[in-house]
């Protein structure tokens, strides 16, 4: 359900140069033209929806380079580790 | 006569920072995010002044333009992993028009350590793009 919801984030606020139903999950999405602006965009949109805040510490790169490793943050961030899958 | 004796010179090199931001894009942002998106990208001073602008046309363009340089001075930052909060990266407007980088938390951790003593911006906006470049002065030394 979440890496759904991730996905329709990234497809709503990522601003990707290739549709979104032809990234795997480990794909690289700044490869896929995630820029650091739209980045932010996602960021803010993952906070209202799973009402939490990126602590400082999630301010890299890693974070939103793919599905997966957003899942993973949000895995960290809740403490729910169904997020991660 | 050949002298063994080593000196120490202190030299500096330059690091370049350019960044390109879609105006309609920020505005785009401020509009669905609102302060939300403010707050994580400027600091207060930043907010008050493009919200000066005469119009929200405006206050987008300068809004954009600070946001091209908070990113073209990250390039000179060249950070590894963690990358410094937007906010300890402010351009500050002179009332003579132009504008200085301070930094603060992160960003002055990031730049001390790279030996940066000082970092020159400048913007720029046309249509619907802003641009900014950063330049950054590296000390360091070399033996001689």
């Amino acid at each position: 359900m979440s890496v759904e919801k991730i996905r329709s984030l990234i497809a709503q606020h990522g601003r990707l140069s290739i549709d979104i139903e032809a990234l795997k999950n480990a794909d690289d999405l700044y490869r896929a033209g995630l820029t650091s602006h739209a980045s932010v965009n996602l960021m803010l949109a993952l906070e209202d929806e799973f009402d939490i805040e990126f602590p400082e510490s999630y301010l890299k790169r890693g974070t939103f380079e793919s599905i997966n490793s957003i899942g993973m943050a949000l895995a960290e961030i809740t403490g729910d580790m169904s997020m991660a899958n | 006569m050949i002298s063994s004796e080593s000196h120490t010179q202190c030299v500096t090199t330059l690091r370049t920072g350019v960044d390109l931001t879609k105006i309609s894009s920020v505005a785009d942002s401020v509009r669905t995010f609102g302060t939300a998106f403010l707050n994580r990208i400027f600091t207060e001073g930043e907010t008050e002044y493009c919200e000066q602008g005469t119009s929200t046309a405006e206050t987008a363009q300068r809004l954009a333009a600070r946001f091209a340089a908070k990113e073209a001075v990250v390039k000179v930052l060249r950070p590894l992993e963690f990358r410094p909060e937007w906010t300890s990266i402010e351009i500050v407007r002179h009332p003579s028009g132009w504008c200085e980088v301070v930094l603060t938390g992160t960003a002055a951790a990031m730049a001390a350590e790279a030996g940066i003593t000082e970092i020159q911006i400048s913007m720029s906006h046309e249509g619907d793009t802003a641009i900014a470049t950063a330049v950054a002065f590296v000390a360091s030394t070399k033996q001689g």
